[in-house]
């Protein structure tokens, strides 16, 4: 047993940083994910598309690099170190490996070279106001007209739609039998009339996620992807890609890095906070839960190598990932002390606007309000544990 | 022993909740947070005509001669609307002080006009450095003449940018963390050389950092003494946690109430989600974190008026209460309603975020601990 890389992996990750830090694009180096533009969450995208590294875990066939699986963690490690915004995950990670698996050849053909190019941005149709843990309860319908679909319903939680050319989208085709029978997968335009977005403004203040109304919207059919009313099983197969690298533990580490820099420069009574026992103390807790985090993943990791998928202990890497973010964003809260107060959402900015005490401090509340949502999405925390009850336990 | 409220505090919670009720739904809360002052000078005089503003004052000063209970129980019902009306600056702490130790003249000049509602105090204390140490005090106040000269700089003063007054903690003599040698001086917030930057906070509410440079004041502004500020000023926070431990009761109250209604009536699965014993346990922990701090709340509001150790005790422990039950309530509470409670149009995550704040204000749950440690 042994935890240590391969010459050849650590070949592999001198090349990895060397590309990332002359290539990323410096207007973008910490940037946050609020203050981002269509082109900036675009620009870095652009960039390994032209290297041939935007999608590192389709096949080969279709654009991939080819890299093991190790050499695609060391990838995935670089890339949160240096902290680059990652490819848009609706195109690469879901919708691409959905298409190369069930979709005919058009579909590969149009599909996966807008993904690859950043030229077509895709956004993920799944939740519906009534569908939130129990997605199989969607009502969204499409019915068959001619060589069309007409489509009609509501979804929710639609994170950047407000950006998005085309949605891929769990419509209901039929109503016999359990709810996952009669769930199909369509691509829809975004342009098409009887569409409307409308943003959600979230508790940080910011605008990530929308609704989608769908009023008697005309689909071509030759837009289904696999069979109609076999969608169910597409939409579990995105799901599970969905969690892999959910983990996030090298964005936790580069986020405990910085609350240690802050930590350092917030003062108690004269001295760093830093130096203060009982926060000190919290600082460590959470590292020592990271660095079990980060082995088991690194579990996980070596027995996909060895080609055991990952199974439903992914669900502890969400849940114990999840948490520990939450955690991170409390404590560097809690650091700033009273500057933890100010507000100033980045819509309601003026030109002028002028920060409120340390820079340091800028954002770490919207940052923490916001990763509320972390325990939330992907499949909630306590649907996580249902299924580790279930598919691991046999509860 | 008598847990009970007299006849008077329970028409008072009436009338506060039915206030609130009927002037300050969430819809028009959120009309007077996102208005251009980000407060309602019309619900601030319906303050002064219900007596709210005079309720904890003695007869003598031309109050109702209520306490530390009488705030618990309307700081309370303001929670529970989540009211952005600057009570607990005005009254609680600036009113406290003025009312406990200024002299006979400084209270006919500011007492009425806080009482009827026509003037606004905020109290600034925190300075960038200090973090939660109210002794930790750069700004400087030098004699000059009959007067003083304050210079510095002080950090998220809430309720500033309504404020006509401030009451000001200023270095007298000393080193920079000394007990002794603090002054609270009175200042008019027009006074040449006081200037503000003023901001929203996290929780609806408003705050400013001011500066004063070479600001003159007379001599007549210093409550108290220099040897007696940080006590005043201490005394005063503690009577700061009490009331914003009742705020947190409204809070956390109305938190639980709407997620268990939420959880009744949502359904996943076919059947409501509040069915589901993993979400059932969670909202009896909310349950029981929101009994927890009730009483701690009775207690430390029973206990303000005690000799000094026990006072400090009393709102250090119930201060760390609030701060853990406040965090586990909002964070659960948002947990339960799912995405719905990451949204701004639910009321959920506002109370989140002022439960968030209080968890902050007056010094967060590690410096409480330390100091109910100590005390």
């Amino acid at each position: 047993m042994d935890v240590d890389f391969t010459n050849e992996d650590q070949a592999f990750r001198a090349e990895a940083r060397k590309f990332i830090e002359e290539n990323y694009p410096k207007h973008l180096i910490g940037a946050d994910r609020g203050d981002l533009s269509k082109e900036d969450f675009l620009a870095w995208h652009k960039i390994l598309a032209e290297k041939g590294w935007v999608a590192p875990s389709w096949p080969e066939e279709f654009g991939g690099t080819g890299w093991s699986v190790t050499q695609k963690y060391i990838w995935n490690e670089e890339s949160a170190a240096f902290g680059t915004i990652p490819p848009l995950p609706f195109g690469v990670a879901m919708l691409g490996p959905v298409i190369y698996t069930f979709g005919n050849q058009a579909q590969k053909d149009w599909v996966l070279p807008g993904i690859k190019s950043g030229e077509t941005w895709w956004c993920q149709g799944y939740s519906e106001p009534g569908a939130g843990s129990d997605l199989a309860g969607l009502k969204t319908r499409a019915v068959r007209d001619g060589d069309d679909y007409i489509v009609n319903g509501h979804k929710i939680w639609t994170t950047l739609a407000q950006h998005a050319d085309w949605m891929f989208c769990l419509v209901r085709t039929g109503t016999e039998g359990k709810p996952q029978a009669g769930i199909s997968f369509l691509l829809i335009d975004m342009n098409t009339p009887g569409i409307t977005v409308r943003p959600i403004i979230t508790i940080d203040g910011g605008h990530e996620v929308n609704e989608v109304f769908l009023e008697d919207v005309r689909v071509p059919a030759e837009h289904l992807v696999g069979e109609e009313d076999k969608g169910w099983t597409i939409a579990k197969f995105l799901l599970g890609n969905e969690r892999s690298g959910i983990a996030g533990v090298a964005r936790s580490k580069k986020a405990i890095d910085r609350l240690r820099e802050i930590a350092r420069g917030e003062l108690e009574d004269g001295a760093p906070l830093l130096e203060s026992a009982s926060f000190a103390r919290k600082i460590s807790e959470l590292e020592i839960d990271l660095t079990a985090l980060e082995y088991t993943e690194l579990r996980t990791l070596a027995s996909e190598s060895k080609g055991q998928g990952p199974g439903p202990e992914s669900s502890i890497l969400k849940i114990k990932g999840t948490e520990i973010q939450q955690r991170i964003t409390e404590l560097t809260m809690e650091a700033v002390g009273n500057y933890a107060s100010p507000w100033v959402p980045q819509l309601d900015r003026g030109d002028n606007y002028l920060s409120i005490g340390p820079d340091h401090a800028e954002g770490v509340s919207q940052t923490y309000f916001n990763t509320r949502k972390t325990s939330i999405y992907g499949g909630s925390n306590e649907i996580q544990r249902n299924i580790i009850a279930k598919m691991v336990l046999g509860l | 022993m008598d847990f009970s409220f007299t006849e008077e505090q329970t028409l008072l919670r009436n009338m506060v909740q039915s206030f609130v009720q009927d002037n300050y739904d969430f819809d028009s809360r959120m009309k007077i947070v996102r208005s251009e002052e980000g407060m309602s000078r019309e619900i601030w005089g319906q303050f002064a005509e219900l007596g709210l503003l005079a309720a904890p004052f003695s007869e003598e000063l031309g109050g109702l001669d209520g306490g530390p209970i009488d705030i618990m129980v309307i700081m309370e019902e303001l929670g529970r609307g989540l009211v952005v009306e600057p009570y607990l600056p005005t009254v609680v702490l600036c009113g406290g002080i003025l009312s406990r130790h200024a002299s006979p003249a400084q209270q006919e000049a500011n007492l009425p006009g806080i009482l009827g509602g026509e003037s606004i105090w905020a109290l600034a204390y925190s300075e960038p450095q200090s973090r939660f140490n109210p002794a930790d005090v750069l700004t400087s106040a030098k004699a000059d003449g009959e007067g003083y000269v304050l210079n510095g700089t002080k950090a998220v003063v809430a309720a500033a940018p309504w404020a006509d007054k401030l009451i000001v903690s200023a270095r007298m003599s000393g080193e920079q963390r000394d007990h002794n040698g603090i002054g609270l001086f009175i200042v008019d917030k027009s006074t040449a050389g006081v200037s503000t930057q003023d901001y929203p906070t996290v929780d609806g509410n408003r705050a400013s950092e001011v500066t004063f440079e070479n600001v003159a004041v007379s001599g007549d502004a210093l409550i108290g003494s220099p040897d007696t500020g940080l006590s005043i000023l201490e005394e005063a926070l503690d009577h700061g946690i009490g009331a914003i431990c009742a705020e947190s009761l409204g809070h956390m109250k109305s938190l639980n109430d709407a997620t268990v209604e939420y959880c009744k009536t949502r359904k996943q699965f076919g059947v409501p989600i509040g069915s589901f014993q993993v979400l059932q346990h969670r909202m009896v922990d909310m349950f029981m974190e929101y009994e927890q701090s009730v009483s701690m709340t009775y207690m430390v509001n029973m206990k303000l008026s005690e000799g000094e150790d026990e006072r400090k005790k009393a709102s250090s422990g119930a201060k760390v209460q609030i701060g853990k039950s406040g965090r586990f309530v909002g964070q659960e509470a948002v947990q339960l309603h799912g995405g719905m409670g990451m949204t701004e149009e639910l009321s959920v995550g506002h109370y989140f975020k002022r439960l968030t704040v209080i968890d902050t204000q007056f010094g967060n749950v590690d410096h409480h601990l330390k100091r109910f440690a100590s005390a």
